[in-house]
Order: structure tokens, then sequence, then C-alpha cells
């Protein structure tokens, strides 16, 4: 059984189809990449996985179980995280702060006993801040632990929200353009630790992405996105030379290669 | 007072709120920024144009004072935004709301110390004067209001979907940095802004006085405009006129079919309930943040 | 600056960040609690009168300062604190420990209650939503005459505890204890709620709701609890207030003390338990500070005390308009930045607490 299926999801605004029939499912323990140009409806597929938009038609199911019952706060305790394309962390709390919020899913305190601060209280907060530390030291954030988010450069963000997404500890991780406006050395980081993601953590990873050297490099499969249909699957180096796809990317490819040359 | 009596003082008020309301709307649709004090704006044009007009004060002509009580108002609208509110600019919209309520008070206060808190009234051509109407008798300055009232919500209108510097305001409201970049300068629009809201108020100012007298405390009236420019959908003129016709139309009516107290919670309970079923009001702005 | 080596995770979880720290805020209490010895009676009723609204400001610090939500609507609260409490005393016979823990969780609940349909409503709307509960209460109480006594307004019993009646003018100590008291708790949970997922969970929808969505915060029930517990607090605040007032009615409670409230914490700074102190501070002692310097002014120049009607408000507003143009942080804010000059000495600069300039972009589609 596989742990994220889409099975002929389709979700309009308006006159505008913006996901159309589109069926994938994610295996336990890979990491599966969504390709495609701006606009193909890959972070709005992130979107219906977050229950943020209802799918005109369609399923998705996780673990076997649709999640289209589901509220959108209820996503993370099922153990599906994400992290966004445009930054969202809370700017005015520090890293500590934004990771412990991550662990809000494991919170088994109630509000009578957070106000009284019971023993109870204390021996989870120390759990949870213990459960942070593995996080602060997977992804080197030691220097940052107690700094506020809306002084830290763009770069430590990001990574920042990945720690967030993986406090959290989640069996699904969706990570919405991880690597974009980083340097290289920076992405070379995040292609190493979406591998220990996967294989120390073994969480499986469900990410969009333009940087198709990182996709080549970490994914095990590859789905491409065109105007919100499917165009190929499989491994990225069938997806690279699908003649679709090429053909999809034709001026997009040209320019890619030049940013990258 | 026959129904239609009723109807046509009630539209009056409403007109008044909706003029308030508009000066609110006409902000925000530039700015973000919600002034709160747009009803001591309102009572501070009345005043101004009381204490040229009236004898114990400077007693110029009526249609010498008016001009230049909306032109004073205007002046004050754009030196408030480039002495006070353009320190504040990318601050949270909340800061803004408060610095405003701030406002209220000293100018409250200030209109106090010059004209006094007894009530007084504006002397004005209409005063006392009635226009018949098929058989129907009407105050002459409620029929004024009304008029007045309509010809400036549709140059309003027309001015901000229509012409360059309306369409600029806008702009600059949506993405100030955009605007800056396409050139628009958007400081002073926001200043001329401030000025055209400061103007509504005057002529909302004027119209309010020419129906009754007036104190330093009609200012707290805002806070009705603002109930009614939210009922109607803020971020559209045309709206808060609607929604300020409809408070002004409510209160006559509930005070009459209903018991003594009620009358005055109604507009608010409308707009409780509007809040909770159209958060955005009758003629609402789509709202929604992309992620 | 003092760095603190974290040698265990209760460092960061503690009340006190090292014991030089817990030493001055043990001072301090001590300070209040000899204050009785230190002042005339008068003086301890205006200091019972900063505790009282400190409370009050703490109360809807939490729903602006941690949630990030803005209310005009709290003196309804105070009013309904203030009511059940008296009602309850008078029709009931119930007594005052437990009218008043009573008083709060009614008013908590009934501002959760208010708060849930309201929770999708942001910046101006909800000021305006909650300007509206204001308001509506405020007529409530004039048409729920033969509850409330409408506009005539009630006497509150005197506080008893045990036997001991304790009265703003017969007993002015205990009373100044009695609130110190109550001021303390509420201070502890403000702390708890800070150092708890409750408090970081405020933060987040604060911050960014479709991020705390993701996290599995329930952003509309956290809202509600967060007015719930504000509007809980302020009940306390109304409760003593109407003690201390002697008496009250409908325009004990009006749109004015929302406002002042609101402007209170700003001016204190917002997001602080400080803050919520020294903005209690400046709102209840103005209006005798005013009348001490006009009683002064009037005695230089010989023409005894003008009275200006207004002028408390206008002081009060150009003091705040002040502090947002050039201190928005607050009086927190800028004495944070003179201990941080002095710790730092000789190495401060002057742009440390900068903010970043933000340029608007609206969420607007038209």
């Amino acid at each position: 059984m596989s742990l994220l299926e889409l099975d002929n999801v389709t979700l309009r605004f308006g006159g505008l189809t913006a996901v159309s029939q589109v069926s994938f499912s994610v295996e336990e323990g890979e990491v599966f990449a969504l390709v495609g140009p701006n606009g193909a409806g890959k972070s709005t597929i992130f979107n219906l996985i977050s229950r943020i938009y209802d799918p005109a038609e369609g399923d998705i199911r996780f673990d076997g179980k649709s999640i289209l019952d589901r509220k959108p706060h209820e996503i993370a305790r099922l153990g599906i995280a994400r992290t966004f394309q445009n930054i969202e962390l809370f700017d005015q709390a520090t890293v500590m702060q934004n990771l412990l919020v991550g662990r809000h899913r494991h919170r088994h305190s109630r509000m009578w006993s957070e106000l009284l601060f019971t023993p109870f209280v204390r021996a989870e907060e120390r759990r949870h801040r213990e459960a942070i530390e593995k996080v602060i030291d997977f992804l080197d954030l030691q220097a940052y632990r107690d700094k506020y988010i809306a002084g830290l450069p763009y770069g430590v963000r990001k990574v920042v929200e990945m720690g967030r997404a993986l406090a959290i500890e989640p069996r699904l991780l969706l990570l919405d353009e991880p690597a974009s406006g980083l340097s290289v050395e920076e992405t070379q980081d995040v292609a190493f630790w979406v591998e220990d993601i996967k294989k120390q953590m073994g969480v499986t990873v469900l990410m969009v992405e333009h940087d198709m050297h990182l996709v080549a490099s970490v994914s095990d499969r590859v789905l491409a996105l065109a105007d919100g249909k499917m165009l190929a699957m499989g491994t990225p180096h069938e997806v690279q030379n699908h003649p679709k796809v090429v053909e999809a990317y034709i001026g997009v490819a040209d320019e890619h290669e030049k940013v990258l040359a | 007072m026959g129904v239609l009596q009723l109807i046509v003082s009630g539209l009056a008020n409403g007109c008044v709120y909706g003029l308030i309301a508009m000066g609110f709307v006409l902000i925000y649709k530039a700015t973000e920024a919600v002034n709160f004090a747009q009803g001591d704006f309102m009572m501070l044009g009345a005043f101004i144009c009381l204490g040229l007009t009236n004898p114990q004060f400077m007693g110029l002509p009526f249609w010498v004072s008016v001009p230049i009580a909306i032109a004073i108002m205007g002046a004050f609208g754009y030196a408030l935004d480039l002495v006070v509110l353009r320190r504040m600019f990318g601050q949270s919209q909340i800061a803004i709301v408060i610095l405003t309520i701030a406002l209220g008070f000293v100018l409250r206060f200030a209109a106090g110390v010059i004209w006094g808190h007894e009530p007084v009234s504006l002397v004005t051509p209409m005063a006392g004067k009635n226009v018949h109407f098929g058989g129907l008798v009407l105050g002459a300055s409620e029929v004024a209001v009304i008029v007045v009232t309509v010809v400036l919500t549709g140059l309003l209108y027309l001015y901000f979907n229509r012409t360059r510097l309306g369409v600029a305001m806008q702009a600059s409201s949506q993405n100030q940095l955009a605007a800056y970049y396409m050139g628009i300068p958007v400081k002073r629009i926001h200043s001329l802004i401030w000025a055209l809201s400061g103007m509504t108020a005057a002529v909302a100012g004027i119209l309010f006085a020419s129906k009754g007298s007036i104190d330093p405390s009609i200012g707290l009236l805002g806070i009705k405009a603002f109930a009614a420019a939210v009922i109607g959908g803020f971020g559209s003129l045309p709206g808060a006129l609607l929604g300020g016709i409809i408070v002004g139309l409510i209160e006559p009516f509930s005070g009459r079919y209903m018991p003594s107290g009620y009358s005055q919670i109604m507009p608010y309970l409308l707009l409780f309930l509007i809040l909770i079923f159209r958060p955005h009001g009758i003629l609402a702005q789509v709202h929604a943040k992309k992620v | 600056m003092r760095t603190v080596f974290k040698t265990s995770y209760d460092a960061d979880i503690n009340l006190f960040r090292h014991k030089q720290q817990f030493g001055w805020y043990l001072a301090l209490f001590a300070l209040a609690l000899a204050l009785p010895f230190l002042l005339s009676n008068f003086a301890l009723g205006e200091a019972t009168n900063v505790l009282i609204w400190a409370i009050a400001c703490m109360g809807l610090m939490i729903l602006v300062g941690q949630s990030g939500q803005a209310s005009l609507g709290h003196a309804a609260f105070l009013a309904i604190g203030c009511y059940a409490n008296v009602l309850m005393q008078q029709r009931l016979g119930l007594p005052f420990l437990i009218t008043f823990p009573l008083a709060g969780l009614i008013a908590g609940v009934a501002g959760a209650l208010i708060a849930l349909p309201m929770t999708k409503l942001h910046g101006i709307y909800l000021a305006i939503g909650t300007i509206a509960i204001t308001i509506l209460v405020e007529d409530f109480i004039v048409i729920a005459e033969p509850l409330t006594n409408g506009v005539i307004g009630l006497i509150p019993p005197p506080i008893t505890i045990f036997g001991l009646v304790i009265d703003r003018y017969s007993t002015p100590n205990t009373l100044y204890y009695l609130t110190l008291g109550i001021t303390l708790l509420v201070v502890l949970a403000y702390r708890n709620l800070q150092r708890s997922p409750l408090g970081r969970s405020f933060a987040a929808i604060r911050d960014s709701e479709i991020s705390a969505q993701a996290m599995g915060v329930n952003v509309a029930r956290t809202k509600a609890v967060a007015f719930g517990i504000s509007t809980g607090i302020t009940g306390l605040a109304g409760a003593l207030m109407g003690h201390y007032a002697g008496i009250f009615n409908n325009e004990t409670f009006n749109l004015i003390i929302s406002i002042q409230l609101l402007l209170a914490i700003v001016i204190g700074g917002l997001g602080s338990i400080h803050g919520a102190f020294f903005g209690a501070a400046i709102v209840a002692l103005l209006p005798q500070t005013i009348a001490f310097g006009r009683d002064m002014l009037g005695g230089l120049i010989g023409g005894g005390s003008i009275a200006i009607p207004g002028m408390e408000a206008a002081i009060f507003g150009l003091i705040l308009i002040l502090f947002i143009l050039f201190e928005p942080m607050g009086i927190y804010g800028r004495w944070v930045k003179i201990r941080t000059y002095f710790e730092l000495f000789p190495f401060y600069r002057k742009d440390m607490f900068r903010r970043q300039k933000a340029y608007l972009k609206t969420e607007r589609m038209r």
C-alpha cells in the first residue's frame, strides 16, 4: 500500500482548471519530486494535500484512508508536515520557539494544567526540548537557537522552516521548493539533508523543485506537470528525456540551461 | 411623522453616515490604513464652516465659507499625512488605528477649547425652509444632503475608476514597492488621498450641521459610520453609501416600532450579524492569501 | 549582557533567567509588600488602582500581544466580570471567594463564545466587531434594568473573606494586599502561558495563521481560547474595579475604557508583562497627575483650578501619538534600550533595535 495516493484529482478556480485528473502515489521511504514550469499546479497539489483547497473530483488517501474529511489542522496530526514556497515562519519568535510550535502535534497537556505549569507540563516541555535539540543538531542550527527569525538571513530561514517541519516527526514531508533562492553550497546542503531525512529518519519526501540537478541527485521518482496535467512519470533520467517533457520545456529548458551555464 | 418623512430623514442621516464612511473607504483603498478620526474630521469641518459663517464668530456669507472650510480641511488632511502619518510608513494597520483614535481625542479637545462644548447651530440659507414635492413637504436641508451626497459619490467613483490619478491611488495600495518602481509617487499620493478624505469629511460635516445643532462630541458618529462602512463592504465607495443609508434607515424605523433602548443597538446588531455571516460586507471584496 | 550557560533544559523553562534576575524581582516584591507603610491612604488607593488596571492590561495583552488580535471590546468584559461578581453576591448571597473566580470564569466563557463566530475576522474587521460588543453590552445593561438597575447603577457590598471585611476606605491596606495577591497570581499564569505550548500556539497564529494550521494548530479554537483567557482575566479586573469604585453603572464601562485599555498596553509596550504594568500606571495615575499639575498651575497664576473637559483624554492621546511616532515599542521598549546601552557600554550602536522597513503588499484581490 502506498503512503500517499492521489486519485484522479481535479481542482478548478472558476473557469480555470488548475489541476486536471492528476493521479500518482508516493511509496513509503522514497523521495518523490514534482517538476514543471511555473503555473503547472505543483504548489496547488501541496495545498490540496494540506486541505487548504477542496478538490472538485477525485480522492486523496494517506496511509490508505481518505483525508478529504479532515480539516486543515488535522493533517499534521496524521504525520504530514510541509514547508512553504515563500517562507511562512513565526517572525516575532526565536528559532527555538518556531521549532517548538512544530511539536504542537505532540502536545498532551491541557489549558488549565499549562496555566498552573504542573510538573507534568514541565516534564513534557523537557521532552519537547530534547526532541528539538535533535533537529537543531541535524540541521546545524546551534548558532541560531535563541535568535529571532526577523533578523535571520534568507538561507537560514529556509533551513529553520525545514527544521520546524521535521519537529513534527512526520511520516511524509512536503518540501515546497526547498532550494529556491539558495546559493550553490546551500543547495548542496539541502541535497544531503534530503538524503539523510530519507535514510536516517526514514521519512518519505514529496518535493516541488525547479533545480533539476537537485531533483536528479536526490529523487527516486519524478512527476512532470504542465498546465495542471500530468506529462510523464518515472526516474529522473526517464522524465528528463521524455519527448513530451522536452516539448513542454523547450522554451524554459533553454533559459534553464543558460542559468546553469 | 409619516412613513415617507421617516424615510427621507433616515436617508438624509444615512447620507451623512455614508459620506463619513466614504472618507474611511478612500483612505483604506489607497493606503490600507483606517482613519478612526474620520468622524472628528467631519466634526472639525462642520465647526470650521460654522466659525466662518456664524455671526458670533466671523460672519462670512455661507457660500463663501463653504469652499474655504473644504479647502482648509483638505490642507489639514494633507498636512497631517505629511507631518504625522508619513512617519508611520510600513507600520501595522492597528498602530495607525490606535494613532488615529488618539488623534480623535486631541481634535475633540481642540474643538471644545475653540468653539465651546455647548450645542450650536450653523446658520445656512436652507435652515427652516421646506421643499414641496408632489404634495410632500420635505426639509430643504434634508433634500440638499441627499442630492449633494449622491453627486459626490458619483464623482468620487468616477475619479477612482476612470482617472489616471485615481487608478494610481488604487495601484499604490495594492503593492507599494511595485507602485514605486512604476514611477508612482506613493508618498505624495498618500497625502493627496488624506486631503481628499478631509474634504469629503468637511462636506459631510457641513451637511450634518445644516440639519441640526453640533457640538465637539459629534465626532463619535464616526464609529457609527465605520459600522456603516463595514456593513456596506469596506473598500467599496458605493458600498459605503449603501451601508450608511441602511444604518440611517434602521434607526428611525426601529425607534418607531421597537421599545425604547433597542433602536440605538440595532445598527450594531446588524453589524455583528454581517460580520459573522458576510464578513466582508454586502458589496464584498475577495480576500485570500496565497501560499 | 549577561551570558547564561545552559546546562539543562530547565534553564530555558524556569521563570527566571538567572539568580540575579530572581533577586531583582524579589526586591521589587518586598517593596510592594512594604508599600502600605510608606504611602498615605490616598496614595495606597492609587497604587491599588494601578494594580487593578495592570490586571486588566495583562488580560488584554494576552490577546493583543500574544495572539495578535486587537480588541476594542474589553470594557464589555470588565462589565460582565463586575456585574457577575456583584449580582452573585447580592442576589444569590454567595461569598466573594466564590463569586470572584466565577466572575472571571463567566467573563472568560462569554469571551470565548463571542469570539467563536468572529475567528475569521482580522485587523479592522475584528476591531469594529469588538467595538460593537462594547456598545451592545453597554446598552444591554440599560435595557436589562430589573437585573442591573440600569443607569442608576449598583453599589457593591464590601468584600468579606471568612468574616474579614475589606473595604477601600475602612481597610485600604487589606484591599491593597488582596489586589497584590491576585495580581501576582495573574502574572504567574501569564508567565506559565508564555512558556507552555498554548502560549506558543498563540504566537504562531499571531505571526502566520497558515503555517500554524500546517503545524496542527486549530486556528479558530486557539483564537477563541486566547479570547477566553484574556476576557477571563479582564473579568477578574472588572470585579475588583467594581469593589474599588464603590458604585458603577453602564457608563463605568463604556467604549472610552476599551480604548484606554488598548492605548495603555501600546504605550506600555506590546507583548510584555512589564508593558502591561507601565501602561496601567500611566492610565491610572494620569488623571491625578493632571489634576495636580492644574492645581499647581492655578496656584502660580492665582486663578484657582481650571477645568477643561476632554483635557485628560487629549493629553493621553498626545502621549500616545508621541509614543507611536518615536517609540513604537512603548515604555518597555525604551527601558530595554536603556538597559542594553549600559550593559554594552561603550559598544551600543544606535541602530541595534531598528525595525526592518516593510512595504505594504495587500492581499486584497481587487
